[in-house]
This record gives C-alpha cells, structure tokens and sequence, in this order.
C-alpha cells in the first residue's frame, strides 16, 4: 500500500465528468478526477495516481523546498568533510 | 546391464499458467520432467537450440510454440513473432537459420483476412530475415479453442563459424553485453490487450538478430562465451539461468540497462519490474573482458545495434544469484520470474 | 520536474546516508518501523538497506493489504467466482493470493471468469459492457484505495448499474499500528508514516503516536530521498528527545487530508464492529463495509458465502513477522516449505510483504537458500 505515481494532466475531458488523461514519460490514460472535486486540476497540473484516480495535486513549491533542503544538506556534508580535510579536527 | 531410469522431479499436481511462463515453473517441468525422460543420458544443458551431428555436420535445430494474444499489436503479430523468435533462438546458439517449418492451429470460425494476414506478415518475415519456409502443417480444432490460432515453428541452421558457446565457458570478469533496450515487446502486448485502459506509442522490438550476431561472431567471436535472447521472464530470467548454468554470479547496473521512456513510465503505473518483461528483438552476451571493445564497435557499427551497451559483469558472488547495484550503493537480488509479471497497486 | 528521478539523484542519497551515520549514536541500536508494504517494497527495490549503519533495523510493518487478508475471505470471495454468470475482478496484487481451494488466477486457470483489473472503475465499466453477467469487484487496500472504491460505487448507484458488486475487504491503518503498539514482546523506537494513506487521512490521525506513546513519527514518500530523509528526522527527534508528527511527504500529504476522498468514504462506507486481521487476530472498528444504502452492490448481501474462518498452519508464524517480532527468517518455514513460489502464508506472496521481499535479500546472504527451491 500504495502504488501511487505522478503524472501530469494532458487533457481534460468535456464528455465524461470529473475524468483528464494523464501522461507518464509517454504512457496515457483516463483517470476520474472525482477525489480532487474540492479543488480541480487543470490542464498541466501534475497529480498523484492510485488505481485511476487522482488522489492529491503535486505541490511543486514543497519539492523544491524538500529538495533545497536536501541539497543544503548534501552542501553542508560537503563543507564538513573539505574542513575535515584540513586536518584542524572536525565535529 | 540396464541403466537406471531417468529421475522425474516435478513433483506438481496439474499445469499451471505459470508453468509456461519462462520463470521458474518452467523451469521445473523442463528440468523435472522433460528433460529427464526425453533427453535421457544428454548432460549438455538446455539452451535455446540443440547442435546435432548428422553425418560429420553439424547443424543446429530448435523449436517454439506461439500462443501471443492479441494476434496483432503495433510492430508485430504472431506470424512475424513465429518466424524471428526461431531465427533468434538458432542466432544465440551460434547458428545461422536456413529452414524453418511451421504448423498452423487453427480456431474454427477464424476470419480468413486474418489468416491471411498472418500469413503474409511470416512470409515478409521469412525474406527479411532470409531463410526459406520450408513446408507446413494445419489442424483446425473447435471454435473455443486455440486464441484465434497457435502456431509452432521449427527450424535448422548451420553454424556460424568462430563461435563457441557455453555456460561453462564464462568466467568472473567476463563482461556483460546488451544489445538494446529493454521491454518493449512485454509493454506493447500488455497494453495491446487492452484490459489495463493505458495508451502509450510503444511498438514490439521484435525483429532477426541475426545480422547483429554474425557481425559480433566476425569482429569478436573468439571473446564471446554465451548468448541468449531474454523473450519471456525478462533479462532477469536470462541472467539467473546462466548464473545456476555456471554457478558465477551476475552483477548489472541499474542506471546502464537502456529502456524506452514509455516502458519505464508504464512499469512504473503498473508497479512492473522492466528485468522480468519479454524481448523478442534484443540478446545479451557474455564477453571475454578484452574483447568487450570489438564486440561493442561491431554492435554499435551494426543497423540496430546503435544501442548496444555493457550492463555488468560476472562475479565469484552473489554465486547463482543475479545483483542490480545503482550508482549510489544500493543493491537488490533480482531473482528469477515466478509466474506471469502481475500489476500491482499496492 | 518529474517528481521522481529528482528524488533518487546519487549525489544527494550518497550525502544523506552519510548524515544518517553521522546522526547515529553507534551505542543505541534502533528499531524504525514501516508501517506501508509501499515502504517496505521501496526499501528493497533501492537497495536502502545498504546505505544504513548496521545499527539501524527497520522493522516492516502490517501495512500491507492483501497480507493481512485471512484465507477465509479469499475462499468466500472466490465461491462467488465459481458462479458461472460472474465476473471475479481484482487487482494485480491479489491473484497469486492462494485460498484453500487454490488462488484467483488457479480459478481463472480451471475456467473460471477471473479479470485483473487496475482501477474499481475499469470494474463497474467491465459490468456495463456485459450486461449479461455480473461483475464482483473484490476490493482491498488501505484508506488510500477506498475512497476510489467509494466513488466508483456513488457511480453506480447514480447509474443503477445492477450487475456489479464490491466484495468489500478495506482496511484501516490506525488500529493496527495500535495493535503492534499494544503488544508486549514489541520494541519500536520511531515509525515511517505512511504516505498515501496520508494523502487522504492527512497526518492529524497520528497524533497520539508522538503525544501518547512519544515515538517520533515522519509521513515520507516513496523515493530513496524521502525514505532517508525521514530517516534524519527521526534521528534528530530522537536525538533531541523528541516526539513529534513531521510531514516529509508535502508536496503530495495535505496535513488535514483530502476532505471530498473522506466524504466518499463516510457516504458510502460504515465501520464494522471488528474484522479479523491475518496474523493480528480480531481488531475492532478496523475495517469497512457497505451502508445499508449501498446493500444492493454490496456483495456480501448478494450472495451467500461460507463465510468459514480458516486459520493459518500452526507453524506459519505469519502474525510474529508482521508485528515485527520475528525477522522473516526465523519462521520455521521460511525458504523450505514457504517461498515465494510456493507461499503458505500471505506474507510470502504479496511482492511486498515481508517475507518476499526479505527473501530475496537473505538469497545473497546465505546461498544455500538458492538450493531449496
């Protein structure tokens, strides 16, 4: 539990409600868009898809914020370790 | 002096679906059952294609059933399937196929502009590939029966000099060799059925190996230590069979096995590993590490070999097993398919 | 941005694993625990373990659907299949679950109508393109899977679609991360949340973990970035001496959760009184059934099963792996009479499950597993 992937909403669906075609890395298919009725999802916007439905809009403000983070650690490792080069005794 | 009869070890109640597979079911009932009481005394172990002696020569034969639903799906069909599967499996044993022969099992009530077609896509696949069809056999069974149609191919060919294949053959630091990306075929059927409602421009990499064979065999054949094209079970299947053939274990890297983005995306929504779904247009082999760069320049120089690459190696451990390393450490043991590759949602 | 390959850079995992060493107190051995099968399914296939010191032991948790299902509700389930006019629709993930007459696919295999389907909805859609038959849709999963069994019922209700029913088998996670707490012989010092089911419960129901049981707690995503990265946070809460709800998953777990996705649960969903968990026994106010005004899809109402409760082979010690009491290894039967190929217990058979995945990895550490099978 659970199989849930991102895939961005290519199209959306006049004839059928609450319905957009995803697309992963090339691969299409219809999802219901029915969980997201509070807030929907517009052509472009990326999802999380669990069995055929979008669960969640993808935040791409907190991945980048998740991934600075990390990067920041990634950057402080590195600072220590140049400083424990130095050989002056680290943490 | 009588000989002891053959040992059956298949020890299953019934047939299952997963004995026809390619993972390790099959393998049972082929080891287990048999072999044993068909190949007796034969020690040689079981390969995609038999060397037999007839009179001084020795030529190579093999066989394949083609149970493919749907019939038709984009790059391909069974009629195609039939004629490049037994080509390829005779290519990977050393072999350049002359004949093949082929029986038709046919569904009463099967349109005949179908028939026809497949048909037709052997015939065009029998002249790409260059070898001649030599006779057949038809049986039509019930309406109900046989998908359409089941088709079963046999063929011959000679041996393509400088190649001496064989598990026993490989040693730790012998490379490994793959000639194009992987998945494909497995995909294109997968979605071609239509009952997972996905969509993606994916077509069956299937198609004659042979040219990349011979060219390998021209520019490398003294390196080269065994081959196989990675059809049902995957690259993981493959792989795991050589690893108990020679008792070596196999490690691959991750980020070097070249898939299409489509496959990837598809195994991802599915929950699919790419190393257990089927190719019928790619091989990989096992080379001897100083030849790994003329082996690698007659791929690459080769009209569909220009995705040719080296994903790993074979190594004292894991012994029998296959690892799949990723560029930050990280490893898993990819172990051979049990059973049809099954979505997943969780 | 794909939202994936950025959180499996090399780089970044290499500098994680290196914090989490730096992190770990080499004197304290840790016990994280997983709770979603997506974890422990995402540990294995990124190979994470490899990057861990050796004294931090992540523990799987019961989060995983199919192997919490006891074999009786297979069995009922599968007595509908043998009904010539139904359709059997399940995911992917169920039909190597063996019952005691054999698995769905075994069904499918003796002429049975059994269909892998990949969402509830292409179910309902299988059920208005044969009309003629009648399509049961044996759903299982966690919160993260029953709002979208939800509204596919809604559909068919609104659409009085009559051959279709929901064999209804949902599960929710919060008391069973209250039963493993609840055990005795249990020892755990912090827990990766479970991500999607955070999607639509949000992290509020996790609460009392960090408040009551004071175990740091952080929801994190699927990719080996947002696993390790958990990891450093349960580290620090540790090391700081706290204990907290963090949510590591952001960019896709609203904190109070996806609020149309509980809608769809509470109109069409009631809880049952208790439901037998595999390995875990009776939980009460632990799963979900259909409402009285659903009783028309719901399959249980429609068809008479046997309802037999069939316990595990008392050497399958299923229920000590799934509360992490026992490492997969341990169980007696574990790579002998139980391999993946060959599972007597549920563990063994779902991709995810401990046993599986741990099978593959005890492959390269104890070669003589390979001669068993």
């Amino acid at each position: 539990m659970c199989l849930a992937i991102p895939g961005k909403i290519v199209e959306l669906l006049d004839e059928e409600r609450d319905t957009a075609v995803i697309d992963v890395l090339g691969v299409r298919r219809r999802i219901d868009l029915g969980l997201l009725a509070d807030d929907p999802p517009i052509k472009g916007d990326w999802v999380l898809i669990h069995v055929g439905f979008a669960m969640s809009k993808i935040s791409e403000v907190d991945a980048l914020d998740q991934l600075r983070m990390l990067t920041e650690l990634g950057e402080q490792q590195a600072a220590m370790e140049e400083v424990q080069g130095y050989g002056l005794g680290g943490p | 002096m009588i000989s002891a009869p053959p040992k059956v070890r298949f020890r299953d109640t019934q047939v299952d679906m997963a004995h026809g597979a390619g993972g390790k079911a099959s393998r049972r009932l082929v080891e287990g059952l048999f072999a044993p009481l068909l190949c007796g005394t034969s020690t040689e172990p079981l390969g995609d294609a038999a060397h037999i002696d007839i009179s001084g020569t020795r030529i190579a034969m093999t066989t394949d059933a083609f149970v493919v639903r749907p019939l038709s799906f984009p790059g391909g069909s069974i009629g195609e399937l039939a004629v490049n599967c037994t080509v390829n499996d005779l290519a990977v044993s050393g072999a350049r196929a002359v004949a093949l022969v082929c029986s038709y099992v046919l569904e009463a009530g099967l349109p005949a502009d179908i028939l026809e077609a497949e048909v037709r896509a052997m015939a065009s696949a029998a002249q790409r590939a260059g070898v001649i069809i030599a006779g057949g056999d038809t049986k039509v069974v019930e309406h109900g029966k046989a998908d359409g149609m089941y088709l079963t191919t046999a063929g011959i060919g000679s041996l393509i000099p400088g190649l001496h294949l064989s598990a026993a053959a490989v040693r730790p630091g012998d490379k490994i060799l793959l000639s194009g990306p992987i998945g494909d075929h497995g995909i294109t059927i997968l979605l071609a059925r239509g009952e997972l409602h996905f969509e993606a421009d994916l077509r069956s990499d299937t198609r004659s190996i042979l040219p990349l064979i011979e060219e390998l065999a021209a520019k490398a054949g003294s390196g080269v230590r065994w081959m196989r094209d990675p059809t049902r079970g995957g690259v993981a299947t493959s792989l795991n069979e050589l690893a108990r053939d020679c008792a070596f274990g196999m490690q691959i890297c991750e980020e070097w096995i070249p898939m299409h983005d489509a496959v990837r995306g598809a195994c991802e929504l599915l929950g699919l590993d790419p190393l257990h779904i089927a190719n019928e247009g790619q091989f990989l082999a096992v080379v001897a590490k100083e030849w790994v760069g003329a082996a690698l320049d007659a791929l690459l120089g080769t009209p569909g070999g220009e995705q040719a690459v080296m994903i790993g190696e074979v190594t004292e451990q894991p012994a029998g097993s296959v690892l799949v390393t990723t560029r930050y450490g990280g490893t898993r043991i990819v172990d051979m398919l049990v059973g049809d590759p099954l979505p997943r949602i969780c | 941005m794909r939202f994936v390959d950025e959180f499996r850079q090399p780089e970044l995992i290499t500098r994680t694993a290196e914090e989490i060493r730096r992190l770990a107190d080499p004197g304290r051995h840790y016990r994280f625990m997983e709770v979603c099968g997506g974890h422990t399914h995402a540990i294995y296939r990124f190979g994470l373990m490899d990057l861990l010191p050796a004294n931090i032991e992540l523990v799987h948790g019961p989060g995983c659907p199919v192997c919490v299902l006891p074999m009786g509700r297979i069995d009922d389930g599968l007595s509908i299949a043998e009904d010539p006019k139904v359709i059997f629709a399940a995911f992917g993930d169920m039909m190597r679950v063996p019952g005691t007459h054999g698995s769905p696919l075994e069904y499918k295999a003796r002429g049975m109508d059994v269909r892998i389907v990949y969402s509830p909805s292409d179910a309902l859609k299988l059920a208005r393109n044969n009309p003629e038959k009648h399509v049961m849709f044996f759903a299982i999963g966690f919160e993260t899977t029953a709002p979208s069994t939800a509204l596919t019922l809604m559909r068919a209700k609104a659409e009085g679609i009559p051959n279709f029913s929901v064999f209804c088998n949902h599960v929710t996670i919060i008391p069973a991360i209250r039963a493993i707490l609840d055990s005795p012989d249990m020892r755990i010092d912090a827990f990766i949340g479970p991500g999607h089911v955070s999607t639509v419960i949000g992290c509020r129901p996790y609460g009392w973990i960090a408040s009551d049981e004071k175990k740091p707690i952080a929801v994190s995503g699927f990719e080996p970035l947002d696993v390790l990265q958990s990891i450093v946070m349960l580290l620090r809460q540790l090391k700081d001496g706290k204990a907290i709800v963090e949510n590591n998953y952001k960019r896709v777990v609203p904190w109070e959760g996806n609020r149309a996705a509980l809608k769809a649960i509470g109109e069409v969903f009631e809880i049952r009184p208790y439901f037998e968990w595999r390995g875990l026994g009776f939980i009460s106010q632990s799963a979900l059934r259909l409402k009285e005004s659903y009783a028309q899809w719901d399959a249980e109402k429609r068809f008479s099963v046997p309802g037999v409760r069939v316990t595990d082979p008392k050497a399958a010690q299923c229920g000590e792996v799934l509360k992490g009491v026992l490492k997969p290894a341990q169980c007696k039967l574990f790579g002998k009479e139980c391999t993946p190929e060959h599972p007597i217990g549920a563990l063994m058979v779902s991709s995810e499950g401990s046993c599986a995945a741990y099978y593959s990895y005890a492959l390269r550490k104890s070669p003589e597993l390979v001669q068993m099978t």
